[in-house]
């Protein structure tokens, strides 16, 4: 199974924006009810494209300098990232195949 | 998903007892009740949406049980978990089609498998209205929501708009005052429909603003929400409201799309249920929860009606074992 690192406000930089490929983001909190309905379902797409991508989660209640930089202003949302930008952003739960295909255009 | 699956086109490979389609508090009892009656019930829990509308909801105060509350999510998460534990199956996919008129029902999921069952349990629930206006859609993630629990901390110290009327848009309001500057409530009508204790938490607290009379007419905003435009639902006129916010919870309308055309339903989408049961005007079809209930939609009268459509059920598969033989009356019932 891949494993879904979690980053913060301080190495979000470093690990998402100097990555040498694309990165999904998910920007989550604790108390976000369909975050948790989401997180199966990215958990299955980074299982699926292993190297070609890697994913990431943020707790934007404990980050909040992130989400701010972003107007992230609803959960779940899910960016993708590709050479320090964003390159598609998604807001709330959507069905894989719906994700796979946003996200697929940028691979 | 074990032996029930099969390819896009084909037959079933087998015939189940119980299909339940949908997972909220009514989806999840009806799957406990009749995984205990063995009826190895499997569940279509939607990909997106297994736990129903609790699932964005925070402390929920007013289901039995739990003196101090319990967090939506959290009472979902146990329902599945007493579900599973008793072998029903749950799977996490959306049905797309079903065919619901024969002895045997089939339904179908998005990659084309099938599964049929002698009896089904609809349990879809309701989906949020959206107000239907310009820019609604753009906007939503971006300063629009349908989710306080979700978003509210997002608006520290800013203004926020909720719409609506109810128990939920006062339930609303109130938990974003923790977060908000200001909270204003737009309401269509001068009177609201929400319980008394919610009312009177709302209109105690100092944070909450009413306008009355008014409805969302525009939002307004580059990137994200900036202001609405408030219209007047008596004079027409119109103004300007700062708020950076705008949550909506002006109702849910009936998940039936799926429906028309098989089950009977009324005006507004809802499915008919025969008067003191759950039963469609298709034999072995039940119904329960916010997708039959106008009047009450509360987690506790979905869950009661999962309960009794799983026993309708129960009965309704036993007088097909039985056929022809008189019904002992409750005999399947603890």
């Amino acid at each position: 199974m891949a494993i879904i690192n979690a980053v913060t406000d301080a190495d979000f930089d470093e690990i998402v924006l100097n990555a040498p490929g694309p990165v999904l983001v998910d920007f989550w909190a604790d108390w976000c009810g369909p975050c948790r309905q989401l997180a199966p379902i990215l958990q299955e797409i980074a299982d699926e494209k292993g190297e070609q991508l890697t994913v990431v989660k943020i707790d934007a209640d404990a980050n909040p300098v992130t989400p701010a930089k972003y107007r992230v202003t609803g959960l779940p949302t899910i960016n993708l990232y590709n050479g320090g930008e964003v390159v598609a952003s998604i807001v709330g739960v959507r069905p894989k195949s719906a994700l796979l295909n946003e996200i697929d255009k940028h691979l | 998903m074990s032996t029930q699956s099969s390819t896009a086109g084909h037959a079933p490979s087998s015939v189940r007892n119980l299909i339940v389609i949908g997972s909220g508090p009514s989806g999840y009892t009806a799957a406990i009740y009749a995984a205990r009656a063995n009826l190895e019930p499997l569940v279509f829990e939607g990909s997106v949406t297994a736990g129903g509308a609790l699932m964005n909801t925070t402390d929920v105060e007013n289901f039995p049980g739990f003196p101090d509350g319990i967090m939506g999510p959290a009472l979902m998460d146990n329902l599945r978990a007493q579900a599973e534990r008793f072998g029903a199956e749950l799977v996490a996919d959306d049905v797309t089609e079903v065919d619901l008129l024969g002895d045997v029902k089939t339904v179908t999921l998005g990659d084309g498998s099938t599964h049929a069952a002698r009896a089904i349990v609809l349990a879809t629930g309701s989906g949020y209205r959206k107000l239907g206006i310009p820019r609604e859609d753009e906007l939503s993630g971006h300063g629009v929501s349908w989710c306080a629990t979700c978003d509210g901390f997002f608006f520290r110290e800013q203004n926020i708009v909720v719409v609506g009327g109810g128990d939920s848009a006062l339930e609303e309001a109130t938990f974003l005052t923790r977060f908000a500057s200001k909270v204003t409530l737009v309401h269509r009508r001068d009177e609201l429909r929400a319980s008394k204790i919610m009312q009177d938490r709302a209109l105690a607290n100092d944070k909450i603003e009413f306008a009355w009379n008014s409805e969302v007419a525009e939002l307004h905003g580059e990137h994200s929400l900036e202001s609405v435009t408030l219209r007047d639902t008596v004079s027409g006129e119109t103004r300007s409201l700062d708020a950076t916010g705008l949550f909506i919870a002006i109702g849910h309308d009936p998940r039936s799309e799926l429906l028309r055309g098989q089950v009977d339903l009324d005006d507004e989408g809802y499915v008919l249920v025969q008067t003191g049961s759950t039963a469609t005007n298709i034999p072995g079809v039940f119904a329960a929860g916010d997708l039959v209930d106008h009047t009450y939609r509360q987690a506790i009268t979905a869950a009661g009606t999962g309960c009794a459509a799983s026993l309708d059920a129960e009965r309704y598969l036993a007088g097909l074992e039985h056929a022809g033989a008189p019904q002992p009356d409750a005999a399947l019932i603890d």
